[in-house]
């Protein structure tokens, strides 16, 4: 198996790159480190550097002293950035809001996205970070990386940057945290010239896509799931960096029903992987459950002394459907009516897999509560074959965005558009027939909205033909 | 090719679109895969976790790839990020990655190279003494928190993300680092109900949360917002074309129509809601996304608002933990903390994790009427004894 770039990419050797030597990336000692003071008082964020996690500020500090010793002249931005940050970060905890103005319109030419502008409210005690504008870096799908690519972005951020970042964004883009408006074209210069490498989506526009690690270290990925989301993030560039939509709009790629990188809840349009034939079952591994050989649920539950596995209370009564049972030592499923819900599967992966005639179920319309409550995708296309060159899904999306362009109103998510709309007329947008599967129920009340051609006769009477039958 | 030292680098401010490049997109995946992670695509049979935070994935061609996972902070400077390529050069032939929940993972093709790691991440500690690779977050357990910016960089938040996540992960440790829960929790955060971090379906979330009206700046709203797109955004109708005394344009606001959710200020720089008593936190439970069992579903309000008590919050990690423990105490194997709660009937999880129950907790946004419960299945609990009382029916 191998997959290839849509595009020859150019190789990126970090040696070939580099900015700094190895001399200025090792500049200070651990004892400098100890000693070491930011040049506000920063009482409250110190706090947080004790206790077992990961002490962002402990973090913070060292970059702020390597900066320090860098000298000015090796750094494009002030040195001192992180030490302000810290410094405005305390004085938040103090004052209880936090001080980054409003809003501010900076950008790359060209893109609507990818870049958001900050300000800082108190520029005269915090100077260094009166700019402190983000770029979303379009991470590779499902974050895998090499030191070559991770070192090229430390060098090019600590040049130009505030050395400081997000691994990642929630949507999934590597974030630089803090910039000055004169580097942001540069910034973006060097990372396509040289990094090879573009910005992620913001504002109205596609949002960079984002997929779980599907077939490279999963056993349940149903589809390719890397290679739909770059298949997609690359077609879909000019939606992705000019703002042409209504709001954001979101895909998320998920390769089996456990939801890794959550699509269902906040992906408009959520991938998830599924199958159309029967789960795979290997009998001796279910034997070997039985008995104790295989520990449960891949040793997820090993913490603590949950008794002896037993097959019937921890699988088959679980089961949502009912649709398994053991006869004569085999386990059994009636698998047109299962549901595909993963809890066997997660139970006992080594004896029961997901079919091999697999492929995705489409859901439309999640989204955060901001505005009129959360919402969760709608099911709406069950299965459908998810194979390159993807010209079947592509074209789903395009009937989607084409109906969301003309009909949303400012600010209005696919979801909320879906509800002032109802579902049927999403289906007629479609081209696809009503299933009940896109119902937990069907509706309480009969308000139906019959269309005028639904009823023989039309809905044009003459009250005189009805007052001639009923006097008044 | 080198990275350019010059000021502005290859771009120039005269020419602007000269040698533009753009369009490119994401670098491919393919490349980063570990060769073991090539080899293998497609091919996994089964995987075992071999103790907390430690994974053994096993292949159709006999291989192994060994997966140790660590706690990552999300903020991460270049320095964190040089450690990390440190460790991947060393050990991983040069690859490492990040998972959506912001753990780092390293992956090795043998249980000599594992051990070599292992040993290595333990050790590395910041000269404060916290953990910079804390080994964990698989299985029945908490794993890291996701999160947004807070006061490290946005302009909307109620909270702060970055503290409270450090302060509660420092609570929840041992649940990072052992797999002794009915089932695992995903704890996330975010500092407004803008939720870019999109927390609604989570086993507990938390959420920063105004409680006070926007303030109108008046001298400024004429000439910075447009008024219609304000008033249209308001979720409520509370917002209203006004004039001031000099006369400007302005608007005004409903205070009791306001619900806080500070989607005008969005819209408007001339109606901010932060205040320093206005805001805090809600803890939010038993929501989740997997298909597992039973449906994805929300996570409910179970406390309406705690202080932002910086930089620790110690009344936010106290109610987590009592929600925590209650489950770890009550809920079955495979049992989801949302699941839990419906089994045992949402009075009951009040009652065991003695969470107050009060008025906030009642839905009356829309929908509300679907969250009444209009049946006469109810256990009894205080709560219950207490309406009986206060109605009279009883001594």
């Amino acid at each position: 198996m191998e997959f290839k770039p849509k595009r020859e990419e150019r190789e990126l050797k970090y040696q070939e790159v580099r900015i700094y030597s190895d001399v200025e990336l090792k500049n200070y000692t651990e004892e400098e480190l100890k000693n070491f003071k930011v040049k506000h008082p920063i009482p409250k964020c110190e706090q947080l550097e004790s206790g077992p996690w990961p002490s962002f500020v402990a973090d913070a500090k060292r970059a702020a002293l390597h900066r320090k010793k860098l000298g000015q002249d090796r750094l494009m931005i002030e040195r001192d950035v992180i030490e302000d940050l810290l410094g405005q970060l305390e004085l938040s905890f103090e004052h209880g809001e936090t001080h980054w103005k409003h809003g501010g319109i900076v950008g790359v030419f060209g893109y609507g996205g990818g870049v958001i502008g900050r300000y800082s409210d108190l520029q005269e005690q915090f100077p260094s970070i009166a700019h402190f504008h983000t770029m979303r870096v379009n991470q590779p799908a499902s974050k895998f990386y090499n030191t070559d690519y991770l070192r090229s972005l430390c060098d090019l951020w600590d040049f130009r940057g505030s050395s400081m970042m997000n691994m990642h964004g929630s949507t999934g883009d590597i974030i630089l945290l803090g910039t000055f408006t004169e580097q942001l074209e540069p910034i973006f210069f060097e990372l396509t010239h040289v990094v090879d490498q573009d910005l992620g989506g913001s504002g109205s526009n596609l949002r960079t896509p984002e997929c779980c690690l599907g077939k490279a270290r999963c056993e349940w990925s149903c589809y390719d799931t890397q290679d739909l989301c770059y298949e997609l993030t690359t077609y879909y560039q000019d939606e992705l960096h000019r703002p042409a939509f209504p709001y954001k709009f979101k895909f998320k790629f998920d390769g089996c029903p456990n939801c890794c990188v959550a699509s269902i809840a906040r992906a408009d349009m959520s991938f998830i992987g599924t199958w159309r034939d029967d789960i795979r079952i290997d009998q001796e591994a279910v034997k070997a459950y039985i008995a104790g050989e295989i520990v449960p649920n891949g040793g997820a539950h090993a913490g603590r002394d949950w008794g002896k596995f037993d097959i019937q209370k921890e699988v088959i009564d679980l089961c949502p459907t009912k649709c398994m049972w053991m006869e004569d030592g085999k386990l059994k499923i009636d698998n047109k009516e299962c549901t595909r819900c993963m809890h066997c599967i997660n139970v006992m992966p080594r004896a029961l897999r997901p079919g091999t005639d697999t492929g995705v179920s489409l859901l439309f319309g999640a989204k955060a509560p901001i505005l009129e409550g959360a919402q969760l995708g709608v099911l709406t296309i069950p299965f459908m074959k998810a194979e390159p060159p993807y010209d079947n899904i592509k074209e789903v999306i395009e009937k989607v965005w084409n109906w969301w362009m003309e009909e949303g109103k400012n600010r209005e998510r696919l979801g909320e558009l879906i509800q002032r709309y109802g579902i049927p007329k999403f289906l007629e947008v479609l081209g696809i027939p009503p299933m009940p599967q896109m119902v937990k129920e069907p509706r309480s009340n009969p308000y139906i909205f019959w269309k005028e051609e639904d009823v023989p006769g039309g809905w044009k009477r003459d009250i005189k033909d009805y007052r001639a039958r009923h006097k008044r | 090719m080198k990275f350019s030292q010059e000021r502005l680098g290859r771009y120039n401010p005269d020419k602007p679109m000269e040698n533009r490049i753009t369009d490119l997109g994401p670098r491919h995946f393919w490349q980063y895969f570990p060769p073991i992670i090539q080899r293998n695509y497609g091919k996994w049979l089964y995987h075992e976790i071999l103790e907390p935070g430690v994974l053994v994935h096993v292949s159709e061609t006999g291989e192994k790839v060994y997966t140790v996972r660590c706690g990552g902070a999300r903020f991460m400077t270049t320095e964190h990020v040089r450690e990390i390529c440190e460790i991947a050069d060393k050990y991983c032939d040069g690859y490492v990655r990040w998972t959506t929940r912001n753990n780092i993972e390293f992956m090795v093709d043998s249980p000599e190279k594992l051990e070599a790691l292992k040993k290595d991440l333990q050790s590395r500690k910041h000269v404060s003494g916290s953990y910079k690779f804390p080994i964990g977050g698989t299985g029945a357990g908490v794993t890291s928190i996701v999160h947004t910016q807070g006061y490290i960089h946005c302009h909307t938040p109620a909270t702060d993300a970055s503290s409270m996540v450090k302060a509660l992960m420092d609570e929840l440790f041992e649940y990072f680092q052992s797999m002794k829960l009915p089932a695992q929790v995903r704890v996330s955060m975010a500092c407004c109900l803008n939720m870019c971090g999109a927390v609604h379906c989570s086993d507990i979330a938390l959420l920063g949360y105004h409680r006070k009206p926007p303030i109108v700046d008046n001298e400024v709203l004429e000439s910075v917002c447009e008024i219609p797109l304000v008033i249209a955004a308001c979720p409520t109708g509370a917002i209203s074309p006004s004039k001031t005394e000099t006369g400007k344009k302005t608007v005004k606001i409903k205070e009791d129509r306001c619900m806080f959710c500070g989607n005008c200020y969005t819209m408007c720089m001339a109606l901010p809601l932060a205040d320093k008593e206005g805001d805090g936190v809600t803890v939010l439970a038993g929501g989740k996304v997997s298909n597992r069992i039973t449906p994805p579903k929300f996570s409910k309000v179970v406390v309406p608002w705690l202080p932002n008590n910086f930089p620790r919050f110690p009344e936010v990690c106290e109610a987590v933990k009592k929600i925590l423990e209650a489950y770890a105490k009550d809920a079955k194997k495979y049992e989801r903390l949302g699941d839990w709660a419906e089994r045992i009937g949402w009075e009951k999880f009040f009652e065991k994790t003695g969470l107050p129950f009060t008025e906030h907790l009642i839905d009356d946004y829309r929908l509300q009427y679907d969250t009444y419960r209009t049946s006469t299945l109810f256990k009894y609990t205080e709560a219950a004894w207490e309406v009986s009382r206060a109605a009279g029916g009883i001594e």
